[in-house]
């Protein structure tokens, strides 16, 4: 498989997220999450559910350093998050893939360059990554619109730009806030073939979705978030 | 489709920090602190000029005495300095270049013909070879009539201080505007963060450290801050030109009695246009720095 881009797994003994009795409130509101304790290994894949307003956006902004957890204890490969001083963000924020629902890619840049951007904001030269892109790109489905702008494209084309903007620098670690919430069933599930390959080439996932169609369709463990407190299980009725 | 010969798209949508009330207030600012910066160096230059001028020439004035033939007096006067080494030349000014020089506080009128007018002698010193102190006086100080003697170290000294003031007042004014400058750009260096938090959080999200981000947004306000800066730089030359050649009132309100800016002018304008560039560069990076900051907390 010529066109697959390679995701080196990951070694070391530390779990690539772990929550320990977390707690997180936005400024001087109230509580958000409470007491939220869990272990997402290196390599392993996780569905993170519950109603709309139970957390699940801000327990992802804790993971990918938008926001600090005002209790309790957050490691990202055995790494305190509390104690990474600020010029250690870049590099730990370059470890991890981020997707969003709503895509946010930039609207002034190709397809090409969207999905470059960490690359080039890595300092490397075009030239230099043009080659692994345009792969990813092809792998992603994208090869006929490399060129074309965001807004030209259809909700499923953008988030298949999206994950490959995510996982082009080889993150250890995917997660992605609801990203089948604005693409129809079928391409959700083609997403999901995305996110499965790509954690067979060792990164961890995270996928918060409340798409039940699409957590039974996969085997993994499931947490879910019930107003701020996380319940642990297998399945989801 | 392959990425052949393609250039990357600025990472800074094009609309961001293109702000036209931006522009406009700082090519204004940069144009009045070219016209206080053009006035300062003209204050300087023509100070020197008036010192120079004053302070190498002497007044000798003749005073009249009962019986005396005061302009006879005023001749042998003028003729017993001109003998001095380092007088460059005398010149005697009449009775009637007194009365001209007296006629605004006397009238037109003419003097009554016995009313003791002082006769003036104007000497001009040579400037590289002064006559030691006191050979003045000292030639006039046995001959049979009066005789006083002005260097003019008074006014030399009050024109002194009154261009001192001038400058330092172009300084402060140059200084304020400068800081007025930097506190617009910050502003709106914020504003046009604000108003693309999704680059940010993008270029963020993807692992750009905030030094990148900042330097995104200075590079786009240096350029702002240059184009703005060169406008107002332009317009304070072309205005300077323009008082320094109407002269008069205008000319001397900016101490430009000639035509030429000098070489002063034409460095303090690029000058001032670069310094726009980096007083725009800087504080956008410094506010865009304290924004970004202020997230991960
Ligand atoms: N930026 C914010 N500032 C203040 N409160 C917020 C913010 N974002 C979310 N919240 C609140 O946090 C709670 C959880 O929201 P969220 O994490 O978005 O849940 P979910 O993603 O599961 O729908 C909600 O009550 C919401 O109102
Ligand atoms: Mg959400």
């Amino acid at each position: 498989m010529v066109s697959t881009p390679s995701i080196a797994p990951t070694t070391g003994s530390h779990p690539a997220v772990r929550f320990d009795t977390v707690g997180m409130r936005y400024d001087q509101g109230p509580e958000i999450l409470h007491n939220v304790t869990f272990d997402l290994p290196q390599g392993g894949f996780q569905f993170l559910t519950g109603a709309s307003g139970a957390g699940k956006s801000s327990l992802m902004r804790l993971i990918y350093l938008a926001k600090r957890c005002s209790s309790g204890t957050i490691s990202l490969f055995g790494r305190n998050t509390a104690l990474l001083g600020r010029e250690e963000l870049p590099d730990m924020r370059r470890r991890i893939g981020v997707i969003f629902q709503d895509f946010r890619l930039l609207n002034h840049l190709t397809v090409f360059e969207n999905i470059a951007l960490p690359l080039r904001v890595a300092g490397q030269a075009r030239k230099s990554y043009s080659e692994d892109v345009m792969e990813l790109i092809n792998w992603v489905g994208l090869g006929e619109h490399t060129h074309s702008y965001p807004p030209t494209l259809s909700g499923g084309e953008q988030q298949r730009a999206a994950i490959a903007r995510a996982v082009v620098a080889k993150p250890d670690l995917i997660i992605a806030d609801e990203p089948t919430g604005n693409v129809d069933p079928a391409m959700a599930h083609r997403l999901l073939r995305l996110f499965v390959e790509l954690n067979k080439l060792g990164a961890a996932v995270l996928i918060a979705t409340h798409d039940h169609s699409l957590i039974r369709a996969m085997d993994a463990p499931v947490m879910e978030l019930k107003n701020g407190t996380l319940i642990h299980g297998e399945a989801v009725s | 489709m392959s990425d052949q010969g393609l250039k990357s798209a600025p990472l800074l949508p094009p609309d961001a920090g293109r702000d036209t009330p931006l522009f406009a207030v700082a090519a204004i600012l940069v144009f009045l602190a070219g016209l206080a910066g053009l006035g300062g160096v003209g204050a300087w230059r023509a100070a020197d000029d008036w010192t120079n001028q004053l302070t190498n020439e002497v007044t000798v004035q003749i005073l009249p005495t009962e019986g005396r033939d005061a302009d006879a007096d005023a001749r042998d006067g003028a003729e017993a300095l001109r003998a001095i080494a380092g007088v460059r030349g005398v010149d005697v000014r009449s009775r009637a270049q007194s009365e001209a020089l007296l006629e605004p506080w006397l009238g037109s009128g003419g003097l009554p013909e016995d009313l003791p007018v002082p006769r003036l002698i104007a000497v001009e010193l040579d400037p590289t070879n002064r006559p030691l102190a006191g050979s003045l006086e000292a030639a006039l100080a046995d001959k049979p009539y009066r005789a006083a003697l002005d260097d003019h170290g008074n006014w030399a000294e009050a024109v002194a201080r009154a261009s001192q003031a001038v400058r330092y007042f172009a300084l402060v004014l140059v200084v304020l505007l400068s800081l007025a400058a930097s506190a617009v750009v910050a502003f709106a260096a914020r504003a046009s963060l604000a108003a693309r938090w999704d680059v940010a959080d993008a270029l963020h999200i993807v692992g750009a450290p905030d030094t990148f981000i900042a330097t995104l947004f200075q590079q786009r306000f240096f350029l702002l801050g240059l184009k703005a800066g060169t406008l107002g730089a332009l317009g304070a030359g072309l205005a300077g030109a323009g008082l320094a050649y109407a002269g008069g009132t205008a000319g001397a309100l900016f101490f430009l009695p000639t035509l030429s800016l000098g070489w002063m002018g034409l460095i303090i304008l690029p000058i001032a246009a670069l310094a726009s560039g980096f007083i725009a560069a800087l504080s956008a990076r410094l506010a865009v720095s304290d924004a970004l900051h202020k997230r991960w907390s």
